[in-house]
């Protein structure tokens, strides 16, 4: 188990820049997860640490060793990729063996420790089998066996539930995390789905263009997201451009040009908030922390839009300069139609004061 | 192959030397050396000699005057005969590919089998099977003098008709075969959206299957026309002087070698051109099917009249097209010299194909050709695997270049290979270490080994491509170096496409003809130099017998790569 540290990484292709300065500590045994549009980088960055690129500028480290030109057959990584890269012409068992063979195990030895791997992915009666006669799962979980039987320093995982189907997703991002825990490997994880980063991740790298947006715990990315595009990428969110009216210990009461008042509290707000009485800010609310009735900073609106998804209501809602997105937690009540006038409450602590 | 020399020194120093973005240059020069020495430098070496002993633009000024009209008149017949080699292939390939890919009727498994037969046909001995049957004293014409009492041959094929007629029947399947693969890729649901839009049958033609098959149909003809203008065997066998190919083997042979060299550059020209054309346009068309899972449906031919009249056309089809390959098992039994007159070989034997096997003379150019067609393989594997890795996996400028200079060889005609081996080889030459290699046995493989370059370097950069690289990557992550790699994952995985190529490459160099008739020394003839000399000989029967057993040697390869590419794809990922 190693710590991976990127120092000042640059990566450019010709002139198009893949990441730029890029700064991560990752803490052994740690899950981390870079999570990001397609084309943000995050891709760039773990094949810098498997050795496939090498960056433009900048060191890699693995503990204190500078790994940042070595080949990636001299690295100790497992990896596993996003279409699961197995060798379609050998069996699950010398997939699986191909690491300890180029290890030069003894005979004996890779037996049992493909049996073992084969056991720990739950793959028990599969070993002879083709790739080509195993489903998408069970592949998956080839590739996953062959990454951890060489016991490799640092796990890296290329999205690799995003081939599976809605179900077998969540049942192997568990088997996944469970893996982890258990062999509390460090773990480096790339997807562009938040749910996946945030079921899974001790900590999350949020990406666009090339440069890190932020890097926090799920809670921490989720509740304080640091400006408009991380609040928008993780979950839904209403970001509202507003103007502070006032500033009054932890109260600050902002406006909108039609006069809609709204109070949130000052703990809540990013460290890139502007927060000075005048100042133009971004209000993050998320749909689920605004209620039906009457509350903190309740407002009256028209409903333009309806949709039950069983779990909940969501409501698009019409206040002056304002259209908000609503979830209600569907308790059986009576659905309101469009057209209808509603009311609603925003607790103040659920406001968020976001930077650019 | 160099790299282990290397190896030797310093690890540290390696490593550097590896790491540095130059050192690819180092791994692909021996590709850029080998095409430079092989393809570049005789090609050079004839352009210079083009110009001829005197100074100035002589030949050239010969070649295109008024006083003698003959080269000239041989570019025009080479130009005429290879525009309609291309309408009358086109024709024949697009009408079989609709026939057999949209409609059902009794008969058309077996036309769809029997419809490729002409690629199992050696380019020489499908000409000289024609002349057997449709000759002037061909089996057919005869046939019908004798049941009709007629004075003369009702018709005879000859001449430059003979030529397009020969071209005809073994260049369709380029039209067949590319416009049945674009025909699959039509999804049917495009035509009923236009019948559902209102058009006319007539207007679909017009307005949606041509236009998604002019791309196809024009790569189709660019080749057609380029493989005319290259032919050479067609025209020699029939007697047409007035082309470019017989201009330039009749000044070879007249001993005219700055003329040779003069028609060599024109015809490599028009070759290239064409080949340049051809790249360019491949690059811009792009197959605009959106549709996902395509289900082609045939429809059933119903009436009773239609019924009929398919099954006789399928089987004229099937007689035609079988009719070559029977003629020839015939003859190959028939007593050398004693078919004159009759309308079919009057006596039989089994000692032809004895001989074959048994007589050291008869057996003797057989193993040349094995020997000489291995060598050139070896060669061909060794270059298309490495060139086919540099061109898919790695990155370096002039990838381009290196593309286009391995495409070159199988762009010129190979009566053009053999005068620039000539030119390059008949003196002492760094490329042939120092040695003269015309009168060796060592020019014939460099000539194969030339025309065949592309072989096995596109099947093995196809399967490449479909490779994933994340596979190398996987494989590398686990700790194997390159070499182990390249070992247990490329080779294993493109082992098919290698194979296939060099299968191809390996019966296209045994019934070689076109090159080796210029080139070839007594001491090592190659079998269709041989067949060519029999059948000059009047030796129908030996010459017959070679024929099917390159024949069988070409079926025996199709299959093992027809199971090869339905193996290969039960195992992609």
């Amino acid at each position: 188990m190693k710590g991976v540290r990127l120092n000042d990484i640059t990566k450019t292709f010709g002139k198009v820049h893949g990441v730029k300065d890029l700064n991560i500590d990752i803490q052994p045994g740690e899950f981390f997860t870079f999570l990001g549009p397609s084309g943000c980088g995050k891709t760039t960055t773990l094949r810098m640490i498997a050795g496939f690129y090498y960056p433009t500028d900048g060191k890699i480290f693995f503990d204190d060793r500078d790994v940042t030109r070595l080949q990636p057959n001299k690295r100790d990584i497992g990896m596993v990729f996003q279409n699961y890269a197995l060798f379609p012409h050998m069996t699950v068992n010398e997939n699986i063996a191909f690491g300890l063979e180029v290890r030069k195990f003894s005979k004996e030895e890779i037996t049992r420790k493909v049996d073992e791997a084969r056991r720990l992915v739950r793959l028990g009666q599969y070993g002879e089998r083709k790739i080509n006669e195993l489903s998408g799962g069970q592949q998956q979980r080839v590739a996953l066996a062959r990454a951890l039987v060489i016991k490799p320093d640092i796990l890296l995982l290329d999205e690799p539930l995003s081939n599976l189907d809605a179900k077998l997703r969540e049942e192997t991002r568990i088997e996944i995390k469970r893996l982890q825990a258990e062999l509390g490997v460090t773990t480096v994880y790339v997807t562009h789905d938040q749910t996946e980063a945030m079921a899974m991740s001790d900590r999350i790298m949020v990406m666009e263009d090339g440069y890190v947006q932020q890097i926090g715990t799920p809670q921490e990315i989720y509740n304080r997201p640091v400006n408009k595009f991380v609040s928008s990428f993780i979950g839904e969110s209403n970001t509202i451009e507003m103007t502070i009216m006032s500033i009054d210990g932890e109260k600050v009461i902002v406006k909108n040009e039609h006069g809609v008042l709204i109070t949130g509290l000052l703990e809540n707000s990013s460290p890139l908030a502007p927060m000075n009485k005048g100042e133009k800010v971004h209000v993050s609310i998320r749909p689920e922390s605004i209620h039906q009735g009457e509350g903190e900073n309740t407002l009256t609106g028209e409903i333009t839009f309806v949709e039950f998804t069983g779990l909940s209501v969501n409501y698009m809602v019409d206040i002056p300069g304002i259209t908000l997105k609503v979830m209600i937690i569907n308790t059986g009540g009576k659905l309101l139609e469009i057209g209808d006038s509603i009311q609603l409450n925003i607790p103040a602590r659920s406001l968020y004061f976001l930077g650019e | 192959m160099k790299k282990q020399t290397i190896q030797s020194s310093q690890d540290s120093l390696w490593a550097r030397i590896t790491r540095s973005p130059s050192f690819i240059y180092v791994l692909i020069s021996p590709l850029f050396l080998i095409l430079f020495g092989y393809v570049i430098y005789p090609f050079y070496q004839t352009f210079i000699q083009s110009f001829g002993s005197e100074t100035g633009l002589n030949n050239y000024e010969r070649f295109f005057s008024f006083e003698s009209t003959a080269n000239l008149e041989a570019l025009w017949t080479s130009v005429y005969i290879s525009v309609i080699s291309v309408i009358t292939c086109a024709i024949v390939g697009v009408l079989m590919a609709f026939l057999l890919e949209r409609y059902d009727f009794p008969g058309r498994r077996m036309l769809s089998v029997l419809v490729l037969v002409p690629m199992a046909l050696p380019p020489l001995v499908g000409v000289l099977s024609f002349t057997f049957l449709y000759g002037e004293s061909g089996i057919i014409p005869r046939g019908l003098q004798h049941i009709f009492n007629l004075e003369q041959v009702p018709f005879a094929l000859e001449g430059v008709w003979g030529v397009i007629v020969v071209h005809t029947f073994t260049m369709y399947t380029y039209f067949y075969l590319t416009a049945s693969a674009a025909i699959k890729g039509l999804d049917p649901s495009l035509e009923e959206a236009a019948t559902n839009l209102g058009a006319s049958r007539l207007r679909i033609w017009r307005k949606v299957i041509l236009p998604m098959l002019t791309p196809s149909l024009v790569a189709a003809a660019l080749l057609v026309f380029m493989i005319s203008m290259a032919s050479y065997t067609a025209p020699l066998i029939f007697g047409v002087e007035r082309t470019m190919t017989m201009q330039i083997y009749l000044s070879r042979t007249n001993g005219n070698l700055d003329m040779a060299a003069t028609q060599s550059t024109i015809l490599s020209f028009v070759s290239i051109s064409f080949l340049i054309i051809m790249r360019w346009y491949q690059n811009k068309r792009n197959y605009q099917n959106l549709s996902k899972g395509i289900s082609v449906h045939r429809s059933e031919v119903k009436s009773k009249v239609m019924k009929v009249l398919s099954v006789i056309l399928s089987f004229v089809g099937v007689i035609i097209l079988l009719l070559p390959i029977l003629t020839l098992i015939l003859i190959s039994f028939s007593v050398d010299g004693t078919w004159t007159i009759q309308v079919l070989p009057p006596e039989y034997t089994f000692d032809h194909y004895k001989a074959l096997f048994t007589d050291e003379r008869t057996w003797r150019p057989i193993w040349n050709s094995l020997q000489m067609g291995f060598v050139a393989t070896v060669g061909n594997i060794i270059f298309g695997v490495a060139a086919a890795y540099a061109m898919v996996r790695l990155n370096f400028k002039g990838k381009t270049v290196l593309d286009i200079l391995i495409m070159v060889p199988w762009a010129l005609p190979g009566t053009v290979v053999a005068v620039n081996l000539i030119a390059a080889f008949s003196e002492e030459n760094i490329f042939a270490f120092n040695q003269v290699l015309i009168g060796t046995f060592w020019i014939l493989p460099l000539a194969y080994f030339i025309r065949h370059l592309p072989l096995v370097f596109r099947s093995t950069s196809a399967s490449l491509m479909q490779m994933d690289q994340s596979i190398e990557e996987a494989s590398r992550s686990l700790g194997a170096g390159w070499w182990m790699t390249f070992r247990k994952i490329v080779l294993p995985l493109t082992l098919t496409g290698i194979l296939a190529g060099t299968l191809l490459a390996f019966v296209q160099s045994i019934g070689e003809f076109v090159a080796s008739i210029l080139i070839y020394s007594t001491s090592t003839m190659p079998l269709s130099v041989a067949i060519f000399q029999k059948m000059y000989a009047f030796k129908f029967g030996t010459a017959c017998a070679y024929g099917v057993l390159q024949i069988i040697l070409i079926l025996i390869v199709l299959t093992i790569s027809e199971k090869l590419s339905k193996g290969s794809a039960g195992s992609a990922v």
